[in-house]
């Protein structure tokens, strides 16, 4: 019975994340808070990790989430899979339904309609998702008592770091992102973030 | 050699080379199943994009599963399916495995701290792209910040936000619709 929350909640990931990998961060960023069975921190490192490795990343993140939840370990190894296999279902049986009217589909107005509404929305539930994550990451939350503090959290080594990395990436567009990630590990241990 | 294992082992070959999933999937699937295998023409495989873009979940998942349905039912679509995710869940729980191993090493750490700020860069360019390619008039860009406003500020489940913005999707291209169709017999009725 313990395990069926954790098919139950990537089922629901599956089924609602709607335009590729970057579609479950707002659903995993979710479980996050909802359950802890990974921090926000993590799901950022589940994200370097999928998008340094082969695999569609939405794959990889769910995998490495599910490892995460399960505690590591050969219960980790599990229910990386178990977490998988519950994010793959519903669009399998999805895919498995439409094919038999996959012409209708396509020109159905009332799929156009639903996804017309669904793709703006996915964009806002990204950024929502991330806003939240990013802040962590640059500001220490914990040490602002009185707005007056706010300036003294903020990391300015990591957000010059970050204006650093995201003017390279905009300059050298056809870099893969590992590039992007592996600078940041070497600065990472230079700066000793 | 069997059909089914050619599915699974096909897939299992595309996923092992695509980085990224989704698009970058697709000079791949191309040159493999549309050139080498000869399952699906090239068109085929454009169209099962656009099916497994409306469909939940990841997309270069769904296509595998379409293509594995088409050429071989059900059984078809489980092996292709299994085959494209069974790489990318070998590679990660082995490096899952070895990371949680070291995950309270101090240089360990500190490279996740920058790879952490690498990522968020990342992401930024990603939701920027989003934003060109999905919101295109004030209607999406309405469905947009007010998606972003309820989650963000409201604390409105991500689910909730999905369906209701499904619904506004058909209220709005029914509303279209109707206003055409009313358009089109009013211009018929002049001439």
């Amino acid at each position: 019975m313990g395990k069926l929350i954790y098919f139950w909640e990537f089922f629901k990931v599956g089924l609602f994340a709607i335009g590729g990998g970057m579609a479950t961060i707002p659903f995993l960023t979710e479980i996050s808070r909802k359950f802890g069975w990974f921090t926000e921190e993590e799901l950022l490192n589940f994200i370097a990790v999928s998008e340094s490795t082969p695999g569609p990343i939405g794959i990889n993140i769910s995998t490495y989430a599910g490892y995460t939840a399960g505690g590591g370990g050969f219960g980790g190894l599990l229910m990386g899979v178990l977490c998988t296999l519950s994010l793959v279902l519903p669009s399998f049986l999805c895919v498995v339904l439409i094919a038999r009217v996959l012409e209708k589909f396509k020109q159905n107005s009332i799929v156009k309609g639903v996804f017309y509404g669904i793709r703006p929305a996915t964009t806002g539930l990204i950024t929502a998702a991330f806003l939240g994550t990013f802040i962590k990451v640059f500001v220490d939350t914990g040490a602002i008592k009185v707005f007056a503090d706010v300036f003294g959290a903020i990391d300015f080594v990591k957000v010059g770091l970050f204006f650093i990395i995201l003017g390279a990436n905009m300059i050298f567009k056809k870099l893969h992102p590992i590039v992007f990630i592996a600078f940041g590990a070497v600065a990472g241990l230079v700066l000793g973030l | 050699m069997n059909i089914y294992l050619q599915l699974f082992l096909t897939y299992a070959k595309v996923g092992v080379m695509t980085f990224g999933g989704g698009y970058a999937m697709l000079p791949i699937l191309k040159r493999e199943i549309v050139d080498g295998k000869k399952w699906i023409t090239e068109e085929d495989l454009v169209d099962s994009y656009a099916i497994g873009q409306c469909t939940p979940g990841v997309i270069a998942v769904n296509v595998a599963t379409l293509v594995g349905y088409n050429k071989k039912g059900i059984l078809g679509a489980v092996c292709a399916t299994l085959g494209v995710i069974f790489p990318s869940v070998l590679i990660i729980l082995s490096i899952a495995s070895v990371l949680s191993a070291f995950s309270d090493n101090v240089y360990v750490k500190h490279a996740f701290g920058g790879i952490n700020v690498a990522v968020c860069a990342i992401v930024t360019l990603v939701v920027a792209k989003l934003f060109k390619t999905t919101v295109k008039d004030w209607i999406t860009a309405l469905l947009c910040v007010g998606t972003f406003s309820l989650t963000y500020f409201v604390g409105v489940p991500a689910i909730l936000c999905v369906v209701g913005a499904a619904v506004a999707g058909l209220i709005i291209c029914g509303v279209r619709n109707a206003k055409a169709n009313k358009a089109d017999k009013d211009g018929r009725g002049a001439k």
